[in-house]
């Protein structure tokens, strides 16, 4: 097991590699600059900019830098927030996003499984398309309706929360439960799906012919094999939902990082692409490597890999 | 599981108690607070990119430096003329070209130190020096080689119009009579002093990368000082003890939201988080209009949009064509169904008004003469005119307008518009690069007077980018900035506009006005054009109900 | 009473039709049409699809045609959606955003159906140094810039709404393809895999033809929310004024241009949310029952 976690460890510094020089050269290749502004800048003053920034010199050059900068762990200015150094903007942005992040998946996870477990012991009566229905509806209705729609309900007719912002800890319900239906309709899918597999395959048949408990069945026959989609999905879902939701974070005014990666790209702000970038690659791998790890210990069958 | 239906009853009757309580709190609201406490909620649209004057200055950011930093003059809240500021008089020389500032004594920075005449001359030569690549530092032009100075060509700032000719009076000589002069001094970042020991401290004062703006550092002149900053989150400012005239500000805090969704923006005013915004969206105007009219404030501002036309290439290379163009926008139309927020429609590029500047010459829609025009340009019966592109960056306001005028072309002319949005970059990059047939632009003026939307259009100006070119036009902007009598001056900026309007390489369409919402306990808060208000006359006087 | 032999046998002509072997797919086809839900739902997708297919014929109005004396009407007669901020008809505007909105989810979901299930297969059946470099191969791909990726698109291939495929395409299959993987590595253990291996069989055929059909199941599944996420990354796309273009509209345009104005003109918001939620419902049910068709051990008989 330690090999085959040290074994992903190395695997994945040429991956941050490969990504790194990717998204370097993919976003100097959109047009337009961090400098382009609406109000031009005389040409004069633009070639003092791209001296300060580095800009001025072939690209070979600045890829270098960045590189070398990279290994020491120096992500570099931002070049469009010029007070803070990208390392400072991801510093403070995250710990919001991971906050908010962990209130939404406890909520899709404790929605979602229950949800997702209770349907598929039930199939196809009225608490399967019931739950299913209303999981269904937490899919398709985009973020961007839920958010104003509970903002409108409980923020301004009600007045119980404020409508945005991030001081308070009432300000932390709407953005988190916003954040957590929209996981939690994806897991009571998967999860119920999942179970199905499981549930109706013989040897769950053959450990109620032999009598035992229901209970029993569930928890140490069935969830293990039948939660390996949920655990699959959970890996990238919970790298997304850690680093911020653009929009979630758009609606509710939440300083998180999940706005910085949208932003960032609009901005040409280069650095901050980058920055984020690789931020959220090391949070993918690393997630990757838990549902791996997980996906094994549910699977025994994987072991022999 | 629950074990029995006691337990259900019991679990249910705590979930209905908990809601009651968080429901029936009926919590103070962040305004009603601020109006107890004299703290102002202010939404600012982007999170502002850099606090130094020097370097950035956007309208997000020249609010917060306003409250930050003091300049020679300051500004009237209500009509926003130059008052005195760390200068209390000043005298001008007959041929308009010499000023003389007499500072006060007891203006002070936040950390005690006097504000001397030296302080300045070293601000201006930061903003001034190359190295620095200050975006703004063309505002100071008009100061006796300022230009050359920050172009390099001379390398002693000594001979730059700047004087200090004691601790406590300085001198500003120009290169010729600029009449705005004081109204560019009275608000504009890049004429705001700066603390240079505090810079030097942190960094290189002249490069890029000094952190001296961060809370806890930020030495300023001004009323207010910055207290805290966290990005994307909020930026307080807390009234100075140290400003000269501490004695008239009344507010003690100001927090300033920076809120880019417009909606989101708007939700949090309604939710009483905010007493002022920044902005009103399009599809919310309405709406105030007829629940809150008294919410609502539709301001004049300084800004004209406009479409840029591709000169270069045919068939706008001709402007019989543009002309067609221009006189088929319904302009009451569009700004009375369209957009609704009290704009006005645009015959000319310069707002009326502007320093007692109205343009005599004005477009006058007439669908008749424009298809004649197109007929005498070479297109008769609208049958082989080709497609052209209407560029505009993504933005439902620039959307709804250019599908507006789209049809309106459609149906006056019959001609085909192609409507093709960039993303914002991109069609900077576009319209830069001349990669584009029509796009849509505004342009906010700097200053009061129009050499600001004038002159964006000599040969080759940075803002031209319409790739138009009029030796005669040139001419007259030129001789408008030697002109010292005003009124003459005014005369010739009538006929270099009499030029634009006929040959229309742009297509003027509204001239703009700020619309937001204001509660009504904000007191002290007057429309300026420029839509900067003064916040050491803003109070908050919330009613005693 | 003595039963005779004879009628203990039952008739043979009715023995040899039962004894007619079925393959797995006519099954599937006989227990779908069993589904009431499925085929309610089929036959819903199927007038949805087809109205927006003939939008042009049968739409009231040309979708660009603006009133701007009826701008954001109520439904009433003529406007039986209402009409929005530029006085367009909502049901014209409507069909019009369904040729867009439900080509983009088939289209975009089929092509990450594709390379997905295809990519995860051979990664999850082949394991060892394959294995790995595929799905290295996929988290980079995951980690790279989406907003960049989609402008770089615009930029260089022009504004047409192919590219919109691509990018959301491009995106969906990653997933799908882990899942697969997860699912094949799993089946691979099993004995019947193990026994057509010893047999000989073409890995290929092993591949195609007896692991994906068993892992339809989880696939279908996923494919029926990969479809609602492709929509709705469609509809993020235009949020951020990168997708569909005005004056053209797709029900994701309308539900964001909707939720802006959800407060005066909620019908502006509930005719398309209604729409796609039954579309995506139905696409649910209809995933579903197909599920439920192919899965040979959930059968009952």
């Amino acid at each position: 097991m330690l090999r085959f976690i040290a074994k992903r460890f190395l695997e994945m510094i040429p991956v941050l590699f490969v990504i790194a020089t990717l998204t370097f050269f993919m976003v100097r290749l959109a047009p337009g600059g961090p400098f382009t502004t609406e109000k031009s800048i005389p040409p004069e003053i633009q070639k003092k900019l791209e001296v300060f920034y580095g800009l001025n010199k072939p690209l070979y050059q600045q890829y270098l830098d960045y590189m070398g900068n990279l290994l020491k762990g120096d992500l570099g200015p931002s070049f469009k927030y010029a007070t803070w150094s990208v390392n400072e903007l991801i510093w403070s942005a995250f710990p919001v996003s991971l906050e908010l992040g962990c209130y939404g998946l406890a909520i899709a996870l404790i929605l979602g499984l229950s949800a997702g477990i209770i349907a598929s012991l039930r199939q196809n009566s009225a608490p399967d398309h019931i739950s299913m229905s209303l999981a269904m509806l937490g899919i398709c209705v985009p973020t961007f309706v839920i958010g104003p729609l509970l903002i409108l309900i409980f923020g301004l007719a009600l007045g119980w929360v404020n409508a945005s912002g991030w001081d308070s800890a009432r300000d932390r319900i709407l953005p988190s439960l916003t954040l957590g239906l929209f996981y939690a309709a994806y897991i009571a899918r998967l999860a119920r799906g999942g179970m199905l597999e499981i549930l109706n395959q013989d040897f769950i048949r053959t450990a109620h012919a032999k009598g035992a408990r229901p209970r029993r069945i569930i928890l140490k026959h069935a969830l293990k094999g039948g939660l390996l989609p949920v655990v699959a999905f959970l890996g990238p879902a919970i790298a997304d939902i850690i680093t911020g939701s653009f929009v979630v974070e758009t609606i509710f005014q939440v300083p998180g990082l999940g706005r910085f990666f949208v932003t960032a790209a609009f901005n040409r702000d280069y650095t901050m692409v980058l920055g984020t970038v690789l931020f959220y690659a090391v949070l993918i791998i690393l997630a990757n490597l838990v549902v791996d790890i997980v996906q094994v210990w549910l699977n025994p069958k994987l072991r022999f890999e | 599981m629950l074990r029995n239906r006691h337990e259900a009853r019991w679990w249910s009757l705590l979930v209905v108690v908990a809601l009651l309580v968080i429901g029936c709190s009926r919590r103070e609201t962040r305004v009603e607070a601020g109006g107890r406490e004299q703290i102002l909620y202010e939404g600012n649209g982007g999170e502002p990119q850099e606090l130094d004057p020097h370097i950035v200055t956007g309208v997000s950011e020249q609010r917060i430096q306003m409250t930050l930093l003091e300049g020679l003059l300051s500004q009237d809240p209500v009509d926003f003329h130059p008052v005195p500021g760390v200068a209390e008089r000043w005298d001008i020389l007959p041929d308009g070209k010499v000023y003389t500032f007499y500072l006060r004594r007891n203006a002070k920075w936040s950390n005690g130190d006097p504000v001397t005449a030296r302080d300045f001359w070293e601000s201006y030569k930061r903003i001034l020096t190359p190295s620095l690549g200050a975006e703004y530092s063309y505002m100071l032009f008009p100061v006796k080689n300022a230009k050359a100075y920050n172009e390099g060509k001379i390398t002693d700032f000594n001979q730059v119009g700047f004087k200090v000719l004691d601790d406590f009076t300085f001198q500003i000589t120009l290169e010729s009579p600029t009449p705005y002069l004081l109204s560019v001094i009275n608000y504009h970042s890049a004429w705001m002093p700066v603390h240079l020991p505090t810079i030097r401290k942190y960094g290189d004062p002249y490069m890029r990368g000094s952190k001296w703006t961060r809370p806890g550092r930020f030495v300023g002149n001004g009323p207010f000082v910055l207290a805290k900053w966290r990005v994307n989150d909020v930026i307080v400012v807390k009234k100075s003890p140290s400003y000269w005239d501490h004695d008239r500000v009344r507010l003690n805090e100001i927090h300033f939201l920076p809120i880019e969704s417009d909606e989101t923006e708007e939700h949090a005013f309604r939710a009483g988080q905010l007493h002022i915004t920044e902005t009103t969206p399009l599809t919310k105007i309405d709406f105030y209009k007829r629940r809150y009219p008294d919410l609502l404030r539709i301001d004049p501002y300084l800004g004209t949009y406009f479409y840029r036309c591709n000169v270069t290439k045919p068939p706008l290379n001709d402007k019989r064509v543009r002309r067609a163009l221009a006189l088929t926008i319904d302009r009451e139309s569009l700004v009375a169904d369209v957009l609704r927020g009290g704009q006005l429609p645009a015959f000319c590029l310069t707002p009326a008004g502007t320093a007692g500047y109205t343009c005599r010459t004005q477009l006058h829609e007439d669908v008749a003469q424009a298809r004649r025009l197109l007929a005498d340009a070479g297109y008769p019966d609208e049958k082989n005119f080709p497609t052209i592109e209407l560029l505009y960056n993504t933005m439902e306001q620039h959307r709804i307008i250019a599908e507006a005028i789209q049809q309106m072309w459609k149906k006056h002319l019959g001609i085909d518009v192609r409507l093709v949005n960039q993303e914002w970059k991109v069609y900077l990059d576009s319209q830069r690069t001349l990669n584009y047939q029509i796009c849509r632009a505004s342009w906010i003026g700097d200053y009061v007077d129009p050499n600001t939307f004038l002159d964006m259009f000599v040969t080759g100006g940075g803002n031209n980018e319409t790739g138009w070119s009029n030796p005669e036009y040139d001419r007259l902007i030129a001789e408008a900035a030697r002109t010292t009598d005003p009124q003459q001056r005014l005369e010739v900026f009538q006929r270099a506009e009499a030029i634009l309007l006929d040959e229309l390489p742009i297509i003027p369409i509204y001239f703009y006005t700020r619309v937001y919402a204001r509660r009504p306990e904000v007191k002290g808060w007057y429309p300026t054009i420029l839509d900067y208000h003064p916040y050491q006359y803003v109070y908050l006087e919330p009613n005693k109900n | 009473m003595q039963e005779t032999l004879a009628s203990q046998i039952p008739n043979a002509a009715l023995l040899s039709e039962a004894e007619v072997g079925t393959s797995l797919w006519r099954d599937a086809w006989h227990r779908l049409k069993k589904n009431k839900m499925a085929v309610v739902s089929a036959a819903i997708l199927a007038v949805l699809s087809i109205a927006s297919a003939l939008a042009p014929w049968i739409a009231p109005y040309s979708y660009e045609e603006q009133n701007l004396d009826l701008r954001a009407v109520a439904p009433q007669h003529g406007h039986w959606l209402g009409t929005d901020a530029l006085g367009r008809d909502q049901l014209t505007r409507l069909l019009y955003g369904g040729r867009v909105s439900l080509m983009v989810g088939i289209v975009a979901t089929g092509v990450a159906l594709l390379i997905g299930v295809t990519y995860g297969a051979i990664s999850g059946f082949f394991g060892g140094a394959i294995d790995v470099a595929m799905m290295r191969i996929v988290d980079i791909i995951y980690a790279l810039p989406f907003t960049i990726f989609v402008i770089l698109l615009m930029v260089f291939f022009g504004r047409d709404i192919r590219l919109l495929f691509i990018a959301i395409g491009a995106v969906e299959w990653l997933t799908m393809a882990r899942i697969v993987r997860g699912q094949v590595q799993s089946l691979k253990k099993q004995e019947f895999i193990e026994a057509a291996l010893a047999l000989g069989l073409r890995r290929r055929r092993i591949i195609f033809l007896h692991m994906i059909p068993n892992v339809l199941g989880p696939i279908i599944v996923y494919a029926t929310l990969t479809v609602p996420a492709v929509m709705l990354l469609e509809a993020f796309l235009s949020f951020l004024g990168l997708g569909v273009q005005p004056p053209m509209s797709s029900w994701g345009l309308m539900i964001k241009d909707g939720a802006d104005r959800m407060e005066e003109c909620p019908w502006l918001l509930i005719a398309p949310g209604v729409t796609l939620a039954v579309t995506l419902f139905c696409l649910n049910f209809l995933g579903d029952g197909l599920r439920d068709a192919l899965d040979v051990r959930a059968s009952k008989d």
